[in-house]
């Protein structure tokens, strides 16, 4: 239960950081918090030859604007301008407990309260978490139900990829081996809601479900029943045209495939899928609809 | 074996040890330093025995590696006390309220509890078990634990407002 020696390097920036990854060819990691990488380590699961500790990189670790200026390798965007939302930048070294606090992204911070315990939290970062991919967490469900673009940066520079194009499978992303995540964006939806089921505070999802308000319509995904979590564009068409949470659940518990494990059964996880997203859809309704003119107010959020 | 010069303040006082980059934070306390108070029970994040405060925050010690630590503050169980021995009130209340029996899982949730108050004075109940959550004793079931939290949360809240 001791990892195997690596070298480590504290990077100094994101270049440097980019530079001796590429320069391991392969056989190197980047530490971010390190809740899931540590425990790899420990039972020799994954064997680097080096961590690059990505942790004195402040410059990533801050919220952008709502305009998604400003912050990490700030983009080309403007703000909105047509009355819509906008979105938020997530650096990917905020902490899951900053998360938590920050309140420019209502949605974001109360999934963020989901995820384990405070001294997790305290030290789990939001790039770790969407780079990790487990598909039982809420940092990739987040980043779908949120249109997340996601920036990585590499030797041949930076790329956005959308969250759609990011999760690939079980633990594994579109990320290459050298390139690093730098942030996110997140559309700010007008209303939002979302459910988990646990077996016990603080675990791992067995199911989980978030809906949103986006510009162009609902988003509903869930996490827990397939190797990533997966929007059930059914689900979102009927909430689009005016369905309730229940019907919204039905759809999904029609529409989804889940499997088998020792937490619960194919059956039931959909039967979960429908009933937090009924519930979801409660707390979404539950807020004020935007009203013409008043779009993307955040303050419209409880 | 290569090695990295590390400097830490713990409990208060300047340490430097030369450290493995593959030896985590609970590694280096509890065996080059001596301070064997940090438990290690699942290596692997779930458990919290080996739960100090780092700059004021409670982390898993088994999930950060020592050489991560440079420049930080950290407490641990063995600085809870005062130097006469006088116990830290989360201390007195834990032994009053029987909230531990074999004591191996005691000194994570006891760095636990000390940020939970800090953060959320006199919690209830319910507030103290959610926090709790991410460390598991298996002698006595919780509610000991959870009485002696709350005893000392509230103990702190009437000093604070002086019994109002």
């Amino acid at each position: 239960m001791k990892p195997a020696p690596f070298d480590y390097h504290r990077a100094t920036s994101v270049a440097d950081a980019i530079a001796v990854l590429a320069a391991s060819e392969g056989s190197g990691k980047l530490l971010a918090g390190g809740q899931s990488l540590v425990p790899l380590l420990s039972m020799r699961m994954a064997q680097p030859t080096v961590l690059i500790d990505l942790n004195g990189l402040t410059d990533l670790s801050g919220l952008g604007d709502r305009s998604g200026l400003g912050g990490p390798g700030a983009s080309a965007d403007g703000p909105p301008t047509d009355g819509s939302t906008g979105s938020v930048r997530f650096g990917s070294m905020m902490r899951h407990s900053e998360l938590c606090r920050q309140t420019a992204h209502p949605l974001a911070a109360e999934m963020a309260g989901w995820i384990a315990h405070t001294a997790i939290r305290c030290r789990g970062t939001i790039g770790g978490s969407l780079a990790h991919a487990d598909p039982n967490a809420e940092c990739p469900a987040l980043a779908l139900v949120c249109d997340g673009r996601i920036t990585v940066q590499g030797p041949s520079g930076q790329r956005r990829i959308a969250a759609a194009d990011f999760f690939e499978g079980m633990l594994q992303t579109t990320l290459a081996d050298d390139e690093i995540l730098t942030a996110i964006d997140l559309a700010l939806p007008a209303r939002w809601g979302f459910a988990e089921l646990a077996r016990r505070q603080g675990d791992f999802a067995v199911v989980l479900a978030a809906v949103a308000e986006l510009d162009d319509g609902w988003r509903v995904v869930v996490g827990g029943v397939d190797s990533t979590p997966i929007r059930v564009p059914a689900a979102e068409a009927a909430l689009d045209s005016g369905v309730d949470g229940a019907e919204a659940g039905r759809l999904v518990e029609t529409q989804i495939v889940a499997y088998d494990d020792i937490h619960g059964g194919a059956s039931y996880r959909r039967a979960m899928a429908a009933e937090l997203v009924r519930r979801a859809c409660d707390m979404a309704f539950s807020q004020a609809a935007p009203s013409a003119g008043e779009t993307g107010a955040v303050k419209s959020q409880p | 074996m290569n090695t990295v010069a590390v400097n830490l303040q713990v409990n208060g006082r300047s340490v430097s040890a030369a450290v493995e980059p593959r030896h985590t934070l609970a590694d280096v306390l509890r065996e080059q330093l001596g301070l064997t108070g940090t438990h290690l029970g699942c290596e692997q994040g779930v458990c919290g025995a080996c739960t100090v405060l780092v700059d004021g925050e409670p982390v898993r010690s088994c999930l950060m590696f020592a050489v991560q630590i440079d420049g930080a503050s950290i407490t641990t169980i063995e600085g809870l006390a005062d130097a006469d021995g006088t116990l830290h009130p989360v201390q007195a209340a834990f032994t009053e309220c029987h909230g531990l029996q074999c004591g191996f899982c005691t000194p994570g949730f006891v760095l636990t509890a000390v940020h939970l108050l800090a953060d959320q004075p006199n919690p209830d109940r319910e507030t103290i078990r959610r926090e709790l959550s991410g460390n598991i004793c298996r002698c006595t079931g919780y509610v000991g634990i959870v009485d002696a939290v709350e005893l000392a949360g509230r103990r702190a809240a009437e000093a604070e407002g002086g019994g109002s």
